[in-house]
């Protein structure tokens, strides 16, 4: 008998032998045959992380990508049949990974790729209506609650993020300088863009999105960061679609 | 969610393409001679974006055959109710024309393999297949079509031939099959058997669907042929001529013509699609 345990067990460990009792047409024993079975799983979930982390891949090269990828796979099997989600642990394996930990970006460039993907498969919004910023009294503005866009994400990061996503993604990008910088994915229609984030707006952001009015997350930022900019905050915020919905009681 | 497209009930007898997202605009500017498109279910269970605004629109133009490669209908342990739950949202949205799953696991436990794993055929597999199928079409509330395997390896403790045991998973089960003739020729190669053999003695009044791929060629340890089933490459012609003998058989029948790696652009795909065009009109 050959279980479904047994047979797994050396799917993803080269060192485990095959199963017994697994023959060829000729009923000998069927050796190299159950290895199309290692290889078929190896190789389809390393081209999965490929597709999952492109800025990684760009980042560290082929060869590196694939030493990592087959170490994740072998150790992070997938733990549910939807692959685009599939690598959700890989930005936290990254530093524990001794060839590759000296790079310390590398964690926060993964969760730039899972956010990325995250977004694409977000749901659909309509596009957000600014009219009642403009309706709304200044206090009962800073009443008001937003929510944000599904497929709005925001990552903080000590990296110079945007600027790494850039250098390997736009023609005429800069070199990356020393400077620590969040970043804002929104998806306008079906195409996730990554946005650099200026100083306390990822504060202010997370604020509104867990439920701040506009006033508290105003304040929350501040605290944070004496040098946010909340017409800079908002402009950006407009101009990228980060939000889906405007709320206050004098709207209803 | 998108709005609910029209219902169309069966796959027609014509060509259809396993679908790949860089073809959408030439898909929908040029069709050629394909009526219906087959997608993998897996890859549209996100909760909106392009994927799903594609589906729907190529709803509308195309019917849809949803094809299942996660489900582990073959699997130890029990299916995964979120993703039972997962594939009737889809289905309940997009109204297939039809829902096919492998006879196969790629589920153990938590772990999900992202492969075809292979099946012992005994009375305890069949228990389980069959448990497994009628709980997929309960929920489901619709009758579903069952794919062949490509096998690399039989099991010593087997009883039944891959024939007996889809037959006799067809009437436990009320369910239909779906013939992978690429699926047949990979094996029969593989296992020594005559693909033809295999055809004679194939359920082909289940059938409500064919597949064509293409495979790789490989060698055991004793240098015998081993075909991969890599859908890599294009339809051979011994897997033309078995399609042939399997529409003489069964008169003509929706033909998949399936290309998931090293995807061609759209007009390699298409004259493809006019081949399994041309053995319908055989």
């Amino acid at each position: 008998m050959t279980d479904q345990a047994s047979f797994r067990q050396g799917l993803l460990d080269p060192a485990q032998p095959a199963p017994e009792n697994l023959l060829d047409g000729a009923a000998a024993p069927a050796g190299k045959r159950y290895d199309v079975y290692r290889n078929n799983v190896t190789h389809s979930l390393i081209e999965a992380m490929k597709a999952a982390f492109p800025l990684i891949h760009k980042l560290i090269g082929a060869q590196n990508f694939s030493t990592v990828a087959t170490e994740y796979v072998r150790t992070h099997p997938p733990r549910s049949p939807v692959m685009m989600f599939y690598g959700t642990e890989f930005p936290g394996f990254l530093p524990n990974f001794p060839p590759l930990a000296h790079i310390g970006y590398l964690a926060d460039a993964a969760r730039l790729d899972l956010a990325l993907r995250q977004s694409y498969h977000a749901a659909d919004t309509a596009a957000f209506d600014p009219a009642p910023l403009q309706t709304l009294s200044p206090d009962a503005l800073m009443d008001a609650r937003v929510s944000l866009a599904p497929a709005t994400r925001l990552i903080a990061s000590n990296w110079p993020l945007y600027d790494i996503w850039a250098f390997n993604n736009l023609t005429n990008a800069q070199k990356p300088q020393s400077l620590a910088q969040d970043v804002m994915i929104t998806r306008p229609g079906f195409d996730p863009a990554p946005h650099a984030l200026p100083p306390g707006a990822f504060q202010w952001l997370t604020a509104l999105a867990d439920g701040s009015s506009f006033g508290q997350a105003h304040d929350f930022a501040l605290n944070k960061n004496p040098n946010f900019d909340l017409a800079v905050g908002l402009s950006l915020a407009l101009s990228t679609h980060a939000f889906a919905k405007i709320d206050h009681k004098e709207l209803k | 969610m998108l709005d609910t497209p029209p219902r169309l009930d069966r796959l027609p007898n014509t060509p259809g393409v396993g679908y790949k997202p860089q073809h959408f605009n030439d898909l929908m500017a040029d069709p050629g001679s394909v009526e219906w498109i087959e997608v993998h279910a897996e890859n549209y269970m996100g909760d909106g974006g392009r994927p799903l605004a594609q589906l729907a629109a190529l709803s509308e133009r195309f019917a849809i055959s949803v094809h299942g490669v996660g489900l582990s209908i073959g699997g130890e342990t029990p299916l995964d109710l979120d993703h039972l739950a997962r594939l009737k949202r889809l289905c309940d949205w997009i109204k297939p024309a039809s829902f096919s799953e492998h006879l196969a696991w790629s589920t153990h436990g938590a772990e999900f393999m992202n492969d075809l794993l292979p099946l012992p055929y005994t009375e305890a597999t069949l228990d389980r297949v069959c448990d497994h199928i009628n709980q997929v079409q309960d929920v489901l509330g619709r009758q579903m079509i069952l794919e062949n395997p490509s096998s690399y390896l039989v099991f010593a403790e087997s009883t039944l031939s891959e024939t007996d045991f889809l037959d006799e998973v067809t009437h436990r089960t009320n369910c239909g099959l779906l013939l992978d003739v690429n699926n047949v020729f990979v094996s029969s190669t593989n296992l020594s058997v005559s693909p033809q053999t295999y055809l004679d003695s194939y359920p082909m009044h289940r059938v409500g669907e064919f597949h064509v791929g293409g495979h790789d060629e490989d060698t055991d340890d004793h240098g015998a042929p081993l075909l991969i089933d890599s859908h890599a490459a294009p339809v051979t012609d011994p897997v033309w001529t078995l399609l042939d003998m399997a529409l003489a058989k069964t008169g003509p029948m929706p033909v998949l013509v399936e290309w998931d790696t090293d995807v061609p652009d759209w007009s390699v795909l298409k004259a493809e699609a006019a081949h399994a065009a041309l053995a319908l009109t055989k």
